[in-house]
């Protein structure tokens, strides 16, 4: 048997809790070519200068590698669901100047006219209640679920309201959107028995997904709502209004990213903050620190582990490798943000690191657009948790981790508490 | 003792008692006085400046401030940390000898120095016929002052402002006049605004910017005279063609002047283009030989570039002064083999219009431009310049995201044009003609000069110009 | 309080305008203006931006408070 790549072992779901040992071995070679011709990139360095690039592609069609990974035709176990059932980009498989326009158009109905864009901002209050209601929601309570009782209900409430989703629709996506993580998968274990047997179901959840996102367009073009589709469906932007399949993929993607990496970093956040006492303590005593605490946290634990649609349009020489023309190119920013070469002791957390450029929402022109929002709801939510909760302890540790490699998170974080204060 | 260790007492000596004077407490100034005491200089620190303001950044005078929004006196630069220096603001350096290592002030007094750093910086050029220039609204604008007064007067309104010369700061004031809803009339020189930073072609593009946002925009002109009313305040310009401009603000954008009179005598090699220095900042005496106690950095310094031939640029860019004042002071409490170079990738941003101009490299030093990404009727592009076959700079409008992908190409002497981009290719990625103007065709001063190399041969003697 | 941002690291992502848009903001899609000396009561969502910068480009006094010893 071919002993697997550092990579490929990254990737099984057994090391989902630890993937950093092997991420260490991945960087020994910064530009790795893996046996299905895909480059993984995973130093800080290297991953920012592909990110520059205006030789690389985020558009997974214009890679004949990525689209015949996409197609059922093409016996690879590795096929991609959710690119599969959509048919139009969103803004993160496009490239300029679709992706550009496509971006300026939606920015403002999230953050607000270009003068005062004041509405990130705006929710502040309605994350603090929605938190302490949570919060209070535990009281009497010894052992919760940081995932299902916190981390979870905040980022998804707060999405319906920003997107105008109705909330009563939250355990229809829910559904869809799990079945599709857990048929997908990048690794050896895509091949399994259980993984393909999963496939079939995870497409017709992006189906069902794509046409929930289209009717809820519909039903706003017919009768406009709140929020920022029916804002996007019905009023013409500077440089027009956007089609109605790019904008029904867009849809899509805001409400999935929109609230899954949240989720995912709330539990992390709670999850290393216990598992490190005196970080823990230091954000107790001095609470001012959770802004620079929540650039760490998206450090140490990123949200979104690598990304998977980018590839070459040419031949690109970096750190003494080429990646040939066409090659898919995946940016492994898990890896990229426990490099040493730019990170000081990289495995500490430290609320304290001065020059924390680290890559947890990217960078250049695909730089997260969620990040405000994402921000706000970590610092208000770990904020009030580590000031409320009573001596919380974990336990599990590593808790059980939901399957997907790429939105990497804890499944459930079960926690003791001694109680809620005020 | 071996060398080695004796030049390390003389290291720890210095640090520990050693004078050091900063002549300039500006951007430069400051940080080089951070740096001192952050690599361990305990001696004693002093800084003069010319101004009475401690330092504070320039660029947002000609925006943000003579846009009335922010306040002139709302520029204090922040602090990295404490510097624990005697200030001696309000009086200017006045003279340096070098034989008896004092700086003299304008109030007389020498102040006595074992290691100096020069960063006196620029000023801007003045309108050269000093009865207009003495006339009530005519301004130029370097410090806070110019911006403080510029401001207020934009703020009446004025009927009409007359920008002369479309340099960077001349078209950014311009900018703002039409941001206020001010009519402006620019006159410049050259073909287009910003041909002597950024070329013909370019210029093309900016000049249609203007245009497009109500500029009167008048080019291969010069201002003749300047007109005053009995009252001695400017009423009306004549230009180089005849024609009149009715204007009561004029603001002369004329490029700037090194500080360097107060060096004459002193047998440095100082002159129009600056005081010449190696890449550490080690300012050379008039020979061309390098000195070991006397340090330049900032916009009035001038060094030879590994990247662009070896040639001696001085760069009035932000980050220079920042990091070439790092790397000075570093010099400053450290020999060899601990000296550092400065070897900076220039780089700069201007805002107007509403469109983010940025370029890095040396513009000026190539022949050639090709579109690279991007539309230019957007104006939402990335340009590339090249010379033999090398990538020497790149301009970004609204493009800065990409700016660093051809930083790195400059760095590695990639070639020229650069590989095509995958996506958003401009419909003529043809390399054509840069056009920047022959350097003797007077325009806006460009911000980076290029000249040859050192003063050399066995004696040198300059015979300072006076205006 | 006083701040400085590198603009030639600035890469127009407009997080800080979006935390603090009473002391940065965009002239057009990318061209950023800021207040250097904003109010101390801006503090919290100053602190914010600088935190939010993809680039780390804003530069905050780390002498706040503290004696600077100027003459003027």
């Amino acid at each position: 048997m071919v002993e697997e790549t550092p990579w490929q072992q990254a990737l099984r779901y057994a090391n989902r809790a630890n993937p950093y040992p092997f991420y260490e071995e991945l960087r020994k070679t910064p530009v790795a070519r893996q046996p299905d011709g895909t480059y993984v990139v995973s130093t800080y360095r290297e991953i920012v200068t592909l990110l520059h690039d205006p030789r690389v592609s985020s558009d997974p069609r214009k890679s004949p590698a990525l689209v015949a990974a996409g197609t059922e035709h093409s016996g690879e176990p590795a096929a991609e669901p959710i690119r599969e059932a959509l048919t139009e980009p969103n803004i993160i498989t496009c490239d300029p100047p679709e992706h550009d326009r496509d971006r300026r158009t939606m920015m403002p109905h999230f953050v607000g006219p270009p003068h005062a864009p004041h509405l990130i901002s705006d929710l502040e209050p309605d994350i603090r209640r929605l938190v302490d209601g949570l919060l209070d929601g535990m009281r009497g309570k010894t052992r919760i679920d940081a995932v299902d009782d916190f981390a979870y209900p905040l980022p998804v409430t707060v999405i319906c309201k920003v997107l105008g989703v109705p909330l009563e629709d939250e355990p229809r996506f829910h559904h869809w959107i799990e079945t599709a993580l857990d048929g997908l998968d990048f690794g050896p274990e895509a091949a399994s028995e259980e993984i393909r047997s999963r496939l079939a179901g995870a497409r017709q959840a992006v189906q069902d997904f794509g046409q929930f996102a289209a009717e809820l367009l519909d039903r706003y073009a017919d009768q406009p709502g709140p929020g920022m589709l029916s804002a996007l469906v019905n009023e013409d932007g500077p440089e027009g209004r956007m089609s109605k399949g790019v904008l029904a993929s867009n849809a899509l993607l805001l409400i999935f990213a929109g609230h899954e990496t949240t989720v995912n970093l709330i539990a992390h956040s709670v999850l290393t903050l216990l598992r490190h006492p005196e970080a823990l303590d230091k954000l107790r005593r001095r609470p001012e620190l959770i802004v620079p605490a929540v650039e760490e946290l998206l450090r140490f634990e990123s949200s979104v582990q690598f990304w998977h649609t980018r590839s070459a349009l040419e031949d690109i020489d970096i750190a003494g490798t080429t990646i040939p023309k066409g090659a898919p190119i995946f940016l492994a920013y898990g890896s990229a943000n426990r490099d040493p070469e730019r990170f000081t002791d990289p495995d500490a957390l430290d609320f304290e690191r001065r020059d924390n450029q680290h890559l947890g929402f990217s960078q250049g022109i695909h730089f997260c657009f969620g990040a405000p929002l994402a921000r706000l709801e970590v610092q208000v939510a770990v904020g009030e948790f580590v000031r409320r909760v009573e001596n919380p302890r974990l336990v599990e540790d590593p808790p059980p981790y939901r399957h997907n490699q790429i939105f990497r998170g804890p499944r459930h974080v079960l926690v003791d508490i001694d109680g809620i204060r005020d | 003792m071996t060398l080695r260790a004796t030049v390390a007492e003389l290291v720890r000596e210095f640090r520990a008692s050693g004078r050091i004077v900063i002549v300039g407490a500006s951007l430069a100034g400051l940080r080089a006085a951070e740096t001192l005491r952050e690599e361990g200089f305990t001696g004693s620190l002093t800084i003069i400046g010319d101004e009475p303001y401690e330092p504070y950044d320039r660029p947002p005078l000609s925006k943000q401030v003579l846009k009335g929004w922010v306040p002139a006196d709302h520029t204090k630069l922040p602090r990295m940390r404490e510097v624990d220096a005697d200030w001696r603001l309000g009086v200017a350096a006045v003279g340096l000898d070098r034989a008896t290592k004092q700086v003299r002030l304008a109030n007389g007094e020498q102040v006595p120095y074992d290691r100096l750093l020069i960063a006196t910086g620029t000023r801007a050029r003045q309108w050269p016929n000093p009865a207009e220039a003495a006339l009530r609204g005519v301004h130029t604008i370097r410090s806070r002052d110019d911006a403080e007064q510029l401001q207020k007067e934009l703020a009446e309104p004025p009927s009409r402002v007359l920008v002369i010369g479309a340099g960077f700061i001349g078209s950014e004031v311009a900018s703002v006049c039409r941001e206020l809803d001010i009519p402006v009339t620019v006159v410049e020189r050259g073909s287009a605004p910003l041909v002597g930073a950024l070329g013909g072609v370019i210029g093309a593009i900016a000049a249609q910017l203007q245009r497009d946002h109500g500029v009167d925009l008048r080019c291969g002109l010069g201002v003749s005279s300047l007109e005053g009313d009995s009252g001695g305040h400017v009423r009306r310009a004549q230009l180089s063609d005849g024609s009149i401009v009715d204007a009561d603000v004029v603001v002369a954008s004329l490029g700037s002047i090194r500080n360097v009179e107060w060096l004459e005598g002193s047998g440095l090699a100082a002159g129009f283009w600056g005081v010449g220095c190696d890449a550490g900042g080690r300012a050379f005496d008039i020979n061309g030989v390098v000195t070991d106690s006397i340090f330049v950095a900032g916009d009035v310094a001038r060094a030879p570039h590994v990247l662009y031939e070896y040639q001696f640029l001085a760069m009035e860019h932000w980050d220079n002064a920042v990091l070439g004042a790092e790397a000075a002071a570093h010099n400053m409490v450290n020999l060899e083999p601990d000296y550092r170079p400065h070897l900076l990738l220039p780089g700069f941003w201007s805002g107007q219009f509403g469109v983010n101009i940025k370029s890095v490299g040396v513009p000026p030093f190539g022949d050639e431009i090709v579109f690279t990404q991007g539309s230019v009727e957007e104006r939402r592009f990335a340009a590339a310049y090249g010379h033999r076959g090398r990538i020497v700079a790149a301009v970004t409008f609204d493009h800065g995201k990409w700016l660093e992908y051809y930083g790195k190409l400059i760095e590695h002497s990639g070639p020229f044009p650069p590989p095509p981009p995958g996506w958003d290719q401009p419909p003529d990625m043809k390399p054509m003609p840069a056009e920047f103007p022959d350097p003797r065709v007077p325009t806006a001063i460009p911000d980076v000069v290029l000249t040859g190399h050192a003063p050399s041969g066995r004696t040198a003697e300059f015979r300072p110009r006076h205006h | 309080m006083r701040i400085v941002v590198d603009l030639n690291r600035c890469q127009g992502y407009a997080q800080c305008v979006y935390l603090a848009h009473e002391v940065f903001r965009l002239n057009g899609q990318e061209a950023l203006t800021y207040e250097p000396n904003p109010d101390d009561q801006r503090r919290l969502q100053v602190e914010r931006a600088a935190a939010a910068c993809p680039v780390q480009a804003i530069v905050i006094d780390r002498l706040d408070g503290e004696e600077r010893g100027e003459t003027s």
